[in-house]
């Protein structure tokens, strides 16, 4: 079954049950995404992803839109590139995008400025630093979820982080803030794998770029290996 | 630290263990009152005692404003500084208290005696301003000068049709008489009972304005078992009162709407979702269930189960309440899929607010032809409105639909001092000027007017107030009730609040009135859940309205395109 449908005054079609983002992808139309990946469930909670639908009242969200017959819509319309510029100065606004080049990238393409609201207050945190694999900045944390998603059911099923705060104080954050090791976490490394922004990052890349050499490094992982006698 | 006493935990908790993971809200519940707050080493032995992951629980407690993963007061006075308690200075209430005991807001004494919060809407606006107390688990209410155990129920209007049994302390069911509407409906057909509503018209009084038969006959119809009824009392609009008015005095009335739908779709199990701020409503609830079941309404074929929220107006959202049942962070989810089909514990379920509950016994009584007379023709039946503000009598208003808004004023003994503006459907309203006061109130002429229904509020001002000084309210209660989960509300109410803030203490920045325009448009068009979509609405409606106050300090105003 298949169904077709117009997306910027184009014809496709696509799979029955697609989203409307696999099949602009698949034609070659570029929806931007920030919390979408592959490897995890789709929540619509960057809301990067919205696109103009005829008949609809508000924007929706393409990672998780079916496409359906004879629907029409709009990728690029104004309401649409407000709802993405707006998002993106916002972002800027609240945290350190620095180590988000494809977010970055889509402030230029969108005209989006990233000193758009000044005296904001900005979500800011020490960077977390008490495992030997991998460190935690949620200074650089946007909060696309997938972290949280491959630690749980998505994945590894370790539950070893979940939010802390609500709202805008909203952050990852594990049991009481207890330190990593003292939590369910395995090392298994796929929530570093998932994460856009470098919020999350091994602990050997953190170090390098610190200033410290490949031989300082090493020798911090002897001293870590060194087996009881 | 003290070394915490698990001992009196466990048997509070063994009632909770078949729950499991969904037993997690009233065993968070259960242990604070134990121990007055949630210790590292309590979370962790609720956690094992229902198998929820230690990161989970923490996740959960750091949602719900009222569970406190750090000691608090045994005593906590939460003062409202919403809209309406701010006009009887609620900020001079809460400033007396903090120079009385030396602490500021969110603070404990040293002693650890008291706490000091400044807190959302306590759906008590007709007593403003608003406290509620607990002090060592026994809560009470006030209006800044007597304490009460209850809210006094203030009842107005034309009509006494869904406020018949208020007024007069809870009714029981030996003066609330046999339910006689569900003797009537179990002796009809399931598909009649939704007919039945489908031609009252009845449309839902919580807000977002839906069909009631449609969703009845959506999970009807729809493929498993069990399937639930939910009656959604987590009321925390501000300025709403209406649904702690109706089941604190006459919970039977919520009951048997209740077990009407539940023959109609064919439910086996129900919930009431009561507010946490409502902690005076459970034991006359729980009485009331009781007394049902002793009469044999309640029995192993359908049965209510009550939960209590803990501090969040995301929870009343349908599916952020499912999310809430089922022991999780209350964030709404993505629709469709719709509760009709996949809603609490992914089954078939119907929820409708208190009030629409309220009327169906009424429907099934009367029968729909004979409640259509009421109201009109569009917008049928008895409503309830929240007066608040500055009225001569704020209180719950019962009327027909279609009077207007002049009248429903005149009814509350008119403004007090001159009109300047209403706000009309609560936070996630808008503003009304002297210009509407001819408005019929009714869904269709009050939406031609761009004035949302809501769930009924009609928050006065008078010519003395300062709306910049409302909009900063507003633009706080939605900083601090945004569940966080997608970007253009998470971070756009924090901007909103920062602009309203400047805009109150007259500091506008250039281009702010450009700025929040474009944060309130998004958040309006791409927020994933009806919190975000509207929670620019009111301050997008005062753009338009006073263009002048977006002014900056040279007194230029920027363009307000609306």
């Amino acid at each position: 079954m298949t169904v077709t449908f117009l997306m910027d005054g184009k014809e496709i079609t696509a799979e029955d049950g697609q989203t409307l983002l696999e099949a602009a992808r698949e034609n070659g139309v570029d929806i931007p995404t920030i919390c979408w990946h592959e490897a995890t469930t789709s929540n619509a909670v960057c809301r990067i992803c919205v696109v103009e639908v005829e008949g609809m009242r508000l924007l929706q969200p393409a990672c998780i839109v079916k496409a359906a017959e004879r629907m029409k819509v709009q990728t690029r319309s104004e309401r649409v590139t407000r709802a993405r510029r707006t998002v993106l100065e916002m972002l800027a606004s609240t945290m350190d995008l620095s180590d988000a080049p494809e977010v970055l990238a889509m402030m230029d393409e969108y005209g989006a400025d990233a000193s758009r609201f000044p005296e904001a207050r900005r979500r800011e945190s020490e960077v977390k630093d008490d495992n030997p694999m991998y460190i935690r900045d949620y200074s650089k944390c946007l909060l696309c979820w997938r972290c949280v998603q491959v630690c749980a059911a998505d994945a590894q099923y370790t539950f070893a982080i979940n939010f802390d705060g609500r709202g805008y104080d909203t952050q990852i954050g594990t049991f009481f803030d207890r330190a990593i090791p003292e939590t369910t976490c395995v090392l298994c490394g796929q929530c570093v794998g998932v994460c856009p922004t470098g919020a999350l990052k091994a602990k050997r890349e953190y170090l390098l770029e610190q200033g410290m050499t490949s031989e300082q490094i090493s020798v911090l992982n002897t001293g870590r290996k060194r087996r009881k006698p | 630290m003290t070394e915490i006493d698990l001992t009196p935990l466990q048997p509070a908790l063994e009632k909770f263990i078949p729950l499991r993971r969904s037993g997690l809200l009233p065993a968070l519940h259960a242990a604070q009152e134990i121990y007055g707050w949630l210790p590292r080493e309590v979370a962790a032995e609720v956690a094992k005692t229902l198998h929820v992951p230690l990161a989970d629980i923490h996740g959960v407690i750091e949602f719900y404003s009222l569970f406190y993963n750090e000691p608090v007061g045994r005593k906590i006075i939460r003062v409202c500084a919403d809209p309406a308690c701010a006009l009887k200075d609620a900020d001079g209430l809460l400033a007396r208290l903090r120079s009385q005991h030396g602490i500021e807001d969110g603070q404990t004494t040293p002693d650890g005696t008291l706490t000091i919060e400044r807190s959302p809407c306590l759906g008590l606006c007709e007593h403003a301003p608003a406290t509620w107390t607990v002090d060592g688990g026994i809560s009470t209410v006030g209006d800044g000068t007597a304490e009460r155990d209850r809210p006094q129920s203030v009842i107005y209007g034309s009509l006494r049709m869904l406020t018949v049994n208020c007024g007069n302390g809870t009714t029981s069911l030996a003066k609330y008489g046999e339910y006689a509407a569900l003797k009537k409906a179990r002796a009809m057909k399931p598909e009649e009972v939704v007919n039945e509503i489908k031609s009252s018209g009845l449309v839902g009084r919580g807000g977002a304005g839906f069909n009631t038969a449609l969703k009845w006959e959506g999970a009807a119809k729809a493929d498993g078992s069990p399937k639930y009824v939910i009656c959604n009392a987590d009321e925390s609009e501000p300025g709403t009162f209406k649904d702690r008015v109706l089941l604190l005095d006459d919970p039977h009335r919520a009951i048997e709407g209740m077990c009407i739908a539940a023959h109609a779709v064919g439910a086996s199990k129900g919930y009431v979702y009561l507010r946490g701020e409502y902690p005076y409503i459970l034991p006359p609830l729980e009485n009331a269930l009781n007394e049902a079941r002793a009469a044999g309404y309640l029995n192993e074929d359908f049965d209510i189960e009550i939960r209590v929220g803990a501090g969040a107006y995301i929870c009343g959202e349908e599916t952020a309440l499912f999310e809430s049942i089922e022991g999780k962070r209350g964030f709404p989810r993505v629709k469709p899929p719709f509760p009709t089909t996949n809603g609490l514990f992914d089954k078939p379920t119907v929820i409708n607010n208190v009030e629409t509950l309220f009327n169906v016994p009424l429907i099934i009584e009367k029968g729909a032809a004979e409640y259509r007379k009421i109201g009109t023709e569009k917008s049928s039946g008895p409503k309830l409105f929240c007066l608040s503000g500055d009225v001569a009598r704020p209180g719950v208003y019962e009327v027909p639909f279609g009077i207007t808004l002049r009248e429903l004023l005149e009814m509350a003994g008119g403004v007090t001092g001159g009109l300047q503006s209403i706000l009309f459907g609560g936070a996630a309203g808008a503003f009304a000027t002297s210009a509407q006061l001819d408005v019929k109130l009714t869904f269709e002429d009050l939406r031609a007017a761009g004035l949302p229904l809501g769930s009924g509020v009609v928050m006065v001002f008078n010519e003395t107030r300062d709306m910049r000084d409302v909009l900063k309210r507003l633009g706080r209660f939605f900083a601090h009730e945004s569940c966080g989960k997608c970007y253009p509300c998470q971070m756009g109410t924090q901007r909103q609040m920062e602009i309203l803030e400047r805009v109150a203490s007259k500091k506008i920045l250039p281009e702010d009135a450009l700025r929040l325009q474009d944060v309130g448009w998004t958040m309006t068009d791409a927020s994933l859940c009806g919190l975000g979509q509207t929670a620019a609405s009111a301050v997008l409606s005062a753009m338009k309205l006073w263009p002048e106050i977006f002014k900056d300090e040279d007194g230029n105003a920027y363009k307000v395109t609306l």
